[in-house]
């Protein structure tokens, strides 16, 4: 009898276990990622793609010639395992670098530590600062995985919009010109408010915050005793002479801050997976816990020829031969050139002010993608993809960096990255210009 | 207003009024002041900080240490390996981001490598995951499946992380030993064994997940096809997961063989099996591992992968899928880089045996990997004086470090907090070291009596 008893409870509790989904619930509503979807349709329809942020020219040389070095040199222990904080060639000069940059002696070992690509570090600072109870404001339109990566570590996005002001007649729009209601961005900041996730220059607009921007954006989060992760991964790329300025150096944020920067914006090598932290102990304590509990180790071998990129950038700051100062140059002539074509075409762009992303208003092409009511998906979702399907030409739509609640305020606007080879960003003018001829000619 | 109570340090005053200009710079500061408090860690990597290696790498980074404590080889990786990489970085695209779930070249290299291994179809798209290393896809896998109100198996002695990560996971870690069957030869690690009904008893409803290492670290320990039958017969059983850490695959001596419990019948659909880039060519610093299994489980590991760090690095996965076509057309040749890998550590693994018999110690002869256990108690070292709450290990090992300039890592790193005591008398020597590594050990060990006498 108590045979069938105990084969009866195992099978209950096995039915009871076989009817729970087998993944975890951290895993809810995280599952959907517009880069699989459009990377995708990049690859199968685009002849040219300005959708994913990544150049299509070459790392440069210098940097190049540091791995080459690396891996032709004696030390082959390259090849193995580094100090899992960061390879110590890389942290010091980091350290000496941003130390340098934001006027404070900066400790290598317990001020900085090295991720793979600044979206592990991003990872890091959720998984040890966000839970259950706590709400990470997240300024509308924002790099996608704030949001997921927020909900995975428990916790509550509250968003909060950049907002278009009236466009002045017959001027271009400036990414200057999306901006935080102050009011309302300091309505958001509540009890539970955890930290704010601060991108500045901004992915997907370009916009450079302002010192007066930053400086509202502060003093909310010292009032409120918030924590302000900055992703600043594109510090480097800002246009028309405009100032880069960290909010960690403002009055009262070096102690709350953490500081993300990526080896793969700033050197040209996406595909290198080299991110950093920078900020006190305090905080980085906690990244350093995650870190070795999550990937623990980097890989060494790019972390040493980025060392050297960097003390070359060290020996070189300011100067004109400085990587830090030709590749915006380069850039923002393939902004401009990217700016009038899209013009030319009545494709509306939003001059960015920094990063290499561009957006334009599309609304002047929309008889060519019909709106069908009661559609779940965004307008400019379906425009991007009929774009890359028909004209060859790959994009991301702004939606794709809205939460689900918001992605239809501005649906008519899509995201092009200029980070191409002339030929490219030619090629790109060509399917703009076929295409208005197209729709002028009867 | 009610306050929540970790707001209640700050001063006990926290005023929520807009205040602009008119904010002024006193609040500021004294906020500052107090805010330690209020930035807390989470919950979740409460008592995760502390890491053995984070200890004993600092320690034993001195250069005039012999170090057999860290497992890192300081042999050189094949050097067709490392011109791949010097070869994938000239090309420009190849330094930019590649597919997310893998780079398609090394997941379609994988999928045959495994097919061929496992006698199975394996889709490269769906059934494999690459993460950095394998602790990526314990990371991966475990927060993947694993959450508060799970139980998981882990076996003792453990590579020491899958204790945090389950934790971190919100889970509860249970532990059972393998246990010594003295049977008075020599000591092998085939000698340590499960319990099967102690093992039976460790499964219960709330039991999501086994893991496994096979060949095992420290130990050494290849499971038999025996021995994990009784394994996956629980797992069936109690409807339970297996997280099979496979790493040391290739590195396994003669006599013995590797065995895939996912190769089981009724294994596959419930079991991630991991595998490491630095284990099978010697590059832990690539930092490349990969998770295979049923797509009814791979997809969730992709899932915290795009929401962890989204791809690894292009040019090291290039480099790979490349080095694993160069072996993979040699798989049924014995210069196949992990059939004459196992055989050169077979040699550095019986040297080191050696060594440490001649020193009057009895290491545990591992069947596979590239570790090895002594006890050390039969020295008779006394460090009752060490003022230290430290288990007997770690304090050996740190005094072996001062004064014989010879690192290795003390075994109770590997244990729960139930057995340490069991296994503070043993330390592990790593011997996948150059011959000059082990020449220097070598005369640290046969000195040893001499100095102690």
């Amino acid at each position: 009898l108590p045979l069938v008893k105990a084969s009866n409870s195992l099978s209950l509790s096995l039915q009871a276990k076989m009817s729970r989904p087998v993944q975890a619930q951290r895993l809810e509503g995280i599952d959907k990622n517009i880069w699989v979807e459009f990377v995708k349709l990049a690859a199968n329809y685009s002849t040219v793609n300005l959708g994913q942020g990544f150049p299509d020219f070459p790392p440069p040389d210098f940097l190049k010639e540091a791995l080459v070095r690396a891996l032709s040199g004696e030390n082959h222990m390259l090849h193995q395992y580094t100090r899992a904080f960061g390879h110590p060639p890389l942290v010091k000069i980091l350290a000496q670098f941003f130390g340098k940059l934001l006027g404070r002696d900066l400790d290598p070992m317990t001020n900085v530590m090295v991720t793979v690509g600044a979206y592990q570090a991003l990872f890091c600072c959720f998984q040890a600062f966000v839970e259950e109870g706590d709400e990470v404001i997240i300024i509308e339109p924002f790099f996608d995985c704030y949001e997921p990566m927020v909900k995975m570590a428990g916790g509550t996005p509250v968003f909060v919009p950049l907002r278009l002001k009236a466009p002045k007649d017959g001027k271009l729009i400036s990414s200057a010109d999306w901006q935080l209601d102050p009011t309302e961005l300091a309505s958001k900041f509540s009890e539970q408010t955890k930290a704010i996730v601060l991108n500045s220059p901004n992915n997907p607009l370009g916009k450079v915050f302002s010192r007066g921007e930053l400086e509202l954006i502060a003093d909310l989060c010292v009032k409120h005793d918030v924590l302000c992760i900055s992703d600043e991964v594109y510090e480097w790329l800002v246009y028309d002479g405009k100032e880069h300025i960290r909010i960690a150096s403002l009055q009262g944020m070096w102690d709350r801050t953490v500081i993300i920067g990526s080896a793969g914006k700033t050197f040209s090598v996406t595909g290198w997976k080299v991110g950093w932290t920078v900020g006190p102990n305090r905080l980085l304590q906690h990244l350093r816990t995650v870190h070795q509990n999550s990937v623990y180790h980097c890989a060494t071998v790019a972390q040493e020829a980025v060392a050297q990129g960097f003390q070359r950038e060290l020996e070189l700051y300011g100067k004109p031969d400085s990587y830090f100062i030709q590749l915006p140059k380069e850039l923002q002539q393939k902004r401009d050139w990217l700016v009038q074509s899209l013009d030319a075409v009545g494709m509306k762009p939003i001059v960015p002010e920094g990063t290499y992303f561009l957006v334009a208003d599309i609304s002047g092409f929309k008889s060519d993608v019909p709106d069908v009511p009661d559609s779940d998906e965004p307008y400019d979702s379906r425009f991007a993809k009929w774009m890359v399907k028909n004209k060859g030409l790959a994009a991301i739509p702004l939606s794709a960096f809205y939460c689900g609640a918001h992605k239809n305020n501005y649906n008519h606007f899509i995201r092009f990255c200029f980070a191409k080879e002339e030929a490219t960003l030619k090629a790109a003018n060509d399917i703009l210009q076929k295409w208005k001829q197209e729709k002028t000619s009867p | 207003m009610l306050f929540a109570s970790r707001n209640f340090y700050c001063l006990g005053i926290r005023t929520y009024q807009l205040q602009r200009d008119s904010l002024s710079r006193s609040i500021k500061l004294s906020a500052s002041a107090t805010m330690a408090f209020r930035h807390k860690n989470t919950r979740r990597i409460e008592g995760l900080d502390s890491n053995v290696w984070v200890e004993f790498t600092k320690v034993a980074a001195d250069p005039s240490i012999v170090n057999l404590g860290q497992g890192l080889p300081d042999i050189s990786p094949p050097s067709y390996v490392k011109e791949e990489l010097a070869k994938a970085a000239a090309v420009d695209r190849l330094n930019q981001y590649t597919r997310g779930f893998g780079h398609p070249p090394l997941v379609k290299a994988l999928s045959q490598v495994y097919e061929r291994v496992c006698g199975r179809k394996i889709d490269p798209l769906t059934d494999i995951l690459v993460t950095v290393g394998a602790y990526g896809s314990l990371f991966s896998t475990i927060q993947a499946l694993i959450e508060e109100g799970d139980e998981v198996i882990i076996i003792e002695p453990f590579y020491d992380c899958y204790e945090p990560m389950v934790k971190m996971a919100g889970a509860k870690p249970v532990f059972i030993p393998l246990r010594y069957k003295n049977n008075g030869n020599s000591a092998s690690s085939a000698d340590w064994v499960l319990d099967p009904d102690e093992l039976a008893n460790k499964f219960n409803s709330k039991t999501k997940a086994i893991i496994l290492n096979t060949p095992h670290n420290p130990i050494g320990k290849v499971f038999t096809r025996e021995e994990l039958q009784v394994i996956a017969d629980l797992c069936i059983k109690h409807d339970t997961l297996c997280i099979s850490d496979e790493v040391y695959e290739w590195l396994v001596y003669k006599g013995n063989k590797h065995i895939k419990i996912a190769m089981l019948p009724g294994m596959w659909e419930r079991t991630v099996t991991i595998g490491s880039a630095g284990k099978t060519y010697s590059v832990t610093g690539w930092k490349l591992g990969w998770s295979i299994g049923p797509q009814n489980l791979i997809k969730h590991l992709q899932v915290v992968h795009q929401n962890t760090l989204y791809t690894c690095p292009t040019p090291l996965q290039e480099a790979l899928a490349q080095a694993f076509w160069i072996d993979y057309k040699r798989m049924d040749d014995p210069d196949c880089y992990f059939y004459s890998l196992s055989r050169e550590l077979e040699s550095k693994r019986d040297r080191m045996a050696q060594l440490l018999q001649e020193a009057g110690l009895k290491p545990v002869i591992p069947d596979g990997g590239y570790f090895m256990i002594v006890d050390v108690s039969t020295l008779n070292v006394d460090l009752s004086d060490v003022d230290e709450k430290e288990p007997y290990d770690y304090k050996f090992v740190k005094w072996m470090i001062t004064s014989k300039k010879l690192s290795a890592i003390p075994l109770s790193a590997f244990c729960g907090p139930e057995t340490k005591r069991q296994f503070e008398k043993y330390i592990r020597f790593c011997f996948i070291k150059k011959d000059s590594t082990l020449d220097a050990a070598e005369v640290i060990l046969k000195n040893w009596n001499k100095q102690t006498a």
